[in-house]
């Protein structure tokens, strides 16, 4: 049985960047665990001989040209930004 | 019969002999819409005023050289973009995405088909989902019963094709999203090989296992869609360049001599008895016809959700990194520095389930627990490969069911994810192995609820899934069966 504590549960919240309230942090702890636990199923196979799989098709290293292409134009891209200021993204300031 | 009762060659005839024109099919499937989603609720955007005037030209244009798929009104999953067309994925931190600036590859290739989008169709939000309860709009419907779940993720998108709103429709699949509530719904839905049809402006939830695929009546139909959308794509890394087959000649084979695997694992206890009831008759008609069928085993087949939701999830923690209120969608309206900014517009962008997903998955890929979740999932995940690649050495395809139970009402499940999660048990397999799987109609239970039939093929032979599809429905009329929604159709 792997127990997930509060902690760890503020730690991985804060790896993903995202603001939990005390409550969420409790179900999740709960939730978590369950499915976590779950999971451990996969601890009954031997798979020390086996190669992991991250693809199925076996394609390699697929590259092309690095050249320059015609793409969305800046304006556009800036269309649906909450925030923006001289033909930038604006956000919060990072520098006192 | 209602013009939702023909085939799409059978209305292409039907248009070029002048007996309907493209604005009546547009026409109907809004009057249908206007008629029934107030039930279904299988829509999130409507494109009316566009697709009608697209509709008025295509008529003017039509020639005599038109595709089948010309003027044909579809219905899109709303994480495929489209441009200048909302696109929200069913969650708030895309809920003021209103001009997305570019097509998803499979919307530029239909626009060169001259379908009609008649616009986008709910799911559970970012695909993550069995029931498109995780929508944050709306509950959308079973049209044979609209106490129960549609099935998800693309639940809007099969629910409005049973429901007759749309001709057809596009869904995508991760995890069983297309097959699932096809089968709750009672239509035939495909997922492809993985990389047979391209991702590009598919909105990532878990790249390795993604796939875009048809929702539609009858598997005729699902194979003219689905040929129109393959092929392979420099816009996706992982597209697969291989040669595509006339999925058409598939229909002109009978079933004689084929062989059909069927694994005990998929008809073992948690299936319910009307299900596998159901099945057993499918395999019989195959008997009649011709095919030969034998229990097999896929001995990993009980590892296949527990490896799944660590590999998609990790994965989806990753890909939806992107949503951090900068470039477009949600932002706080708190006045908090930057890290914040970021954390408190994904916590009032992203519903429970996508929260509960990114912890899993950055729980699985943090430090110290890498080696022991995601690498042990992505080492399964070979294991289950390797089980079907042996059973292909001596079958032509795998049937089972395409879900344990029918569909179930509406909040039954809503608060048990891990329940909800295993029913996931049958679909699952086929994503890890990339291979195609589709579900076609094969009866009801004594609720009236449809159940799915799931024809599993090799990478890249969809031809001999619609071939063996094709033989069921033409011996059977559970495909001519509609819900009763009241209404003209």
């Amino acid at each position: 049985m792997t127990e997930i504590s509060k902690e760890q549960v503020k730690h991985v919240a804060n790896l993903a960047r995202l603001a939990l309230t005390e409550e969420e942090v409790e179900t999740f702890t709960q939730q978590l665990g369950d499915i976590i636990n779950y999971a451990e199923l996969l601890n009954e196979l031997d798979t020390d001989n086996v190669e992991p799989t991250t693809h199925v098709l076996d394609l390699k290293n697929v590259m092309r040209k690095d050249e320059p292409k015609e793409w969305i134009k800046k304006e556009d891209a800036l269309k649906n930004a909450p925030d923006q200021k001289d033909g930038q993204f604006r956000v919060p300031s990072i520098l006192e | 019969m209602s013009l939702f009762d023909y085939t799409l060659k059978e209305l292409q005839e039907k248009l070029h002999n002048k007996e309907i024109t493209v604005s009546d099919l547009v026409e109907a499937s809004y009057n249908r819409i206007n008629e029934v989603d107030d039930q279904v609720k299988a829509f999130l955007t409507l494109n009316e005023e566009e697709a009608k005037k697209q509709a008025k030209a295509l008529d003017e244009k039509l020639g005599s050289d038109a595709s089948v798929l010309y003027g044909m009104p579809i219905g899109i999953k709303d994480n495929i973009v489209t441009k200048g067309l909302r696109t929200t994925c069913a969650s708030q931190i895309l809920d003021n995405l209103n001009d997305p600036l570019y097509d998803a590859t499979v919307i530029q290739k239909l626009n060169k088909e001259n379908t009609v989008n008649i616009g986008k169709l709910n799911m559970d939000e970012f695909a993550m989902g069995s029931s498109t309860e995780n929508s944050s709009y709306e509950n959308t419907r079973n049209p044979w019963n609209t106490d129960y779940v549609p099935g998800g993720s693309s639940g809007g998108s099969a629910a409005a094709v049973a429901a007759g709103e749309v001709f057809f429709s596009l869904g995508s699949d991760t995890g069983g999203s297309i097959r699932q509530p096809a089968a709750f719904c009672g239509v035939v839905g495909m997922k492809p090989t993985y990389g047979l049809v391209s991702r590009f402006g598919l909105v990532a939830f878990a790249s390795s296992l993604d796939q875009i695929g048809p929702i539609t009546r009858t598997v005729e139909d699902n194979a003219h869609l689905l040929q129109a959308i393959v092929g392979h794509d420099n816009m996706d890394s992982t597209s697969a360049n291989v040669n595509i087959p006339n999925y058409g000649d598939a229909f002109k084979e009978d079933v004689k001599g084929l062989r059909i695997a069927v694994p005990k694992e998929y008809l073992q206890e948690g299936v319910d008895p009307e299900v596998k009831e159901a099945v057993l008759a499918a395999l019989k008609q195959y008997e009649e016809l011709g095919a030969t069928w034998e229990e097999v085993s896929l001995p990993h087949s009980k590892y296949a959700v527990a490896a799944y939701y660590l590999l998609a999830a990790s994965e989806a923690s990753a890909n939806l990194a992107r949503f951090d209120g900068v470039r477009y969608g949600k932002r706080t309206e708190k006045n908090v520095d930057m890290i914040d900014m970021f954390k408190e517009s994904r916590a009032e962008g992203f519903g429970d389930e996508v929260k509960r997903r990114i912890m899993l998955g950055t729980f699985a890929l943090s430090s110290g627990y890498y080696d022991a979740y995601y690498k042990k999932a992505q080492k399964v995940r070979t294991l289950i490969k390797n089980d079907f690649e042996k059973i292909f050495d001596e079958y032509d395809v795998v049937i089972g069911p395409t879900t344990p139970t029918p569909a179930y009402k509406i909040g039954e499940k809503i608060d048990d994810p891990l329940t909800m999660y295993t029913d996931d048990v049958l679909t699952t397999p086929v994503n890890l192995a990339g291979l195609p799987g589709m579900s076609i109609p094969c009866g009801f239970s004594s609720e009236g609820l449809p159940i799915g039939l799931q024809i599993i093929g090799r990478h890249f032979d969809e031809a001999t899934i619609y071939r063996t599809a094709y033989a069921y429905e033409q011996a059977t009329d559970h495909h001519k069966k509609r819900p009763n929604l009241g209404g003209d159709r």
